[in-house]
């Protein structure tokens, strides 16, 4: 029962310390208000400024979800025939990892010009920016099936098609899964980047317009709506993941 | 992964039961030779049991003749009905190879599905019910234990209806008593079936076969067969059988390599 008590309360004690850490460091080095503002102060912004701080939080959640949602699709598009014919491999692969080899931050620019200062370019970096991690955890699920489960399906007089769609595809989707959970943890700096470099709307637009006018709490406040955020959609999708795959071996399961 | 030509919906094949012959059987790994030119007979409804030591090849001679070999190997399979072996053999390994998001009463039926006819889950339930399962039929495997998962995985090869069964060591896995139940199970269930037992344990090969052969050297070669009395399963504790083991251990080299006096 204590156990149980404890793990409710866990993120709430975890949530305190760095507050009281922060409040701690304000008042021993006595940072200004426009460096380091106090939790406080943050806090009293975060609920004075709500609504425009909802506003623009909209399209920011609107971004993320869909660029996870493209890039982990099209991720799994690249994979499957990857997957599935030599020659596909043989010839994705390496352009996959060239375009690794280009940094993602310095095209941003590049995407809004292409495709404007909307959502569009946007969804588009943080697409791109999971589109490989996807890509190649589905690929190593899809690639490392059990032997002896193919060598069944070939006794069995298993067609090819089948046998993906009943034994390797359903074998790969663990490994799906973590490629996943490392794209909600990385799609939000690709819509924030994206946000960056050129748009009206969006709490990346709002920190840069706060932060040049020196407006720290403000800067806080936004990364903080964008934590919490951040950190609920990882927390969903862990658990909607662990109860979609019920039979992966989970020794270490975090939420006990 | 390759994928074979094979028959998609086999058809129903007589149960009747033939005769399957291998002659000069060749596999090479690496350019080395498992075995070379090998001669193999598999009496019409009979339990064949293949001893060997690790590593000699019985695995590869059993894989040659499930179609699973593709690599440097020659030879040819013949059967006594003059029909093509594909297609109408069942294959258990030693490890259950149930997968793990499908329940027990779905891995029965897999071969149906992978050959998109419609399960007879009938069929199934009586398999499930005749290996003691009925009761774990719509829990997934991990729930199980070693025994009830092999259970399952002979299940899954009975389901499949073919007149040749190949097993890979199938219960090596387990401990002595669910080993001996096993056993019996097999015995009882594969009986009129053509069946060829991979093992390394001589007792095992006593208990349950019409005939025990053993494959030993490099290149591997076969002894003669040695046929015990009896109906299957035998008895291990009586006196002709434990005799035989020892004559077994002495033809896989034991006394060689242990120097137990004779």
């Amino acid at each position: 029962m204590n156990n149980r008590l404890l793990t409710l309360m866990r993120p709430f004690i975890i949530i305190a310390v760095l507050i009281a850490a922060w409040q701690l460091f304000v008042i021993l080095t006595g940072a200004p208000k426009y460096m380091l503002p106090a939790p406080m102060e943050v806090l009293q912004t975060l609920i004075k400024r709500s609504d425009v701080l909802f506003d623009h939080a909209r399209y920011t959640i609107a971004e993320i979800i869909i660029g996870l949602f493209a890039g982990s699709m099209l991720g799994a598009l690249a994979a499957l025939p990857m997957a599935l014919f030599a020659p596909v491999r043989f010839w994705l692969m390496p352009m996959l990892l060239v375009s690794q080899a280009v940094p993602f931050f310095a095209i941003a620019p590049l995407l809004v010009l292409w495709l404007g200062f909307g959502m569009a370019s946007k969804i588009a970096m943080a697409a791109l920016i999971i589109f490989f991690p996807v890509t190649v955890a589905f690929f190593d699920g899809l690639s490392r099936t059990e032997p002896g489960w193919l060598d069944l399906g070939r006794t069995m007089g298993a067609n090819r098609w089948r046998l993906l769609a009943h034994v390797r595809l359903p074998a790969a989707l663990p490994a799906f899964a973590s490629g996943f959970r490392v794209a909600t943890a990385v799609a939000p700096i690709g819509a924030i980047i994206g946000e960056w470099v050129g748009s009206s709307h969006g709490l990346g637009y709002l920190m840069l317009h706060a932060n040049a006018r020196v407006q720290i709490d403000m800067v806080f406040a936004c990364l903080l709506v964008l934590c919490a955020f951040s950190i609920t959609l990882y927390f969903l999708v862990d658990r909607g993941l662990r109860a979609a795959l019920p039979w992966q071996p989970d020794s270490l399961a975090p939420h006990r | 992964m390759r994928n074979k030509a094979l028959p998609v919906d086999p058809a129903p094949v007589p149960h009747t039961g033939f005769d399957v012959c291998l002659r000069r059987a060749c596999v090479a790994f690496d350019g080395q030779d498992i075995f070379h030119d090998l001669d193999l007979d598999l009496p019409a409804n009979s339990f064949t049991c293949l001893l060997g030591p690790s590593g000699v090849g019985k695995s590869t001679l059993l894989r040659y003749l499930a179609g699973l070999v593709d690599d440097a190997a020659s030879g040819e399979i013949t059967c006594s009905d003059s029909l093509n072996l594909q297609g109408r053999v069942a294959y258990m390994a030693q490890q259950d190879l149930l997968l793990p998001w499908r329940s027990v009463r779905e891995n029965v039926v897999l071969g149906a599905v992978l050959r998109g006819n419609r399960p007879d889950f009938a069929r199934a339930d009586a398999l499930i019910a005749e290996t003691g399962l009925s009761d774990a039929a719509h829990v997934r495997p991990t729930a199980l234990s070693g025994g009830m998962r092999q259970r399952a995985a002979l299940a899954r090869t009975l389901m499949e209806d073919r007149p040749v069964v190949l097993m890979d060591e199938p219960f090596s896995a387990l401990d002595p008593l669910n080993r001996l139940r096993l056993q019996d199970l097999a015995a009882r269930v594969l009986r009129g079936k053509t069946v060829l037992l991979v093992t390394h344990d001589p007792l095992e090969a006593l208990r349950l076969g019409d005939r025990v052969l053993v494959l030993r050297g490099s290149p591997a070669r076969l002894q003669d067969a040695i046929i015990p009395d009896g109906d299957i399963p035998r008895d291990v504790t009586d006196p002709d059988i434990l005799h035989l083991q020892g004559e077994l251990l002495r033809l896989l080299g034991a006394y060689d390599q242990t120097g137990i006096a004779s």
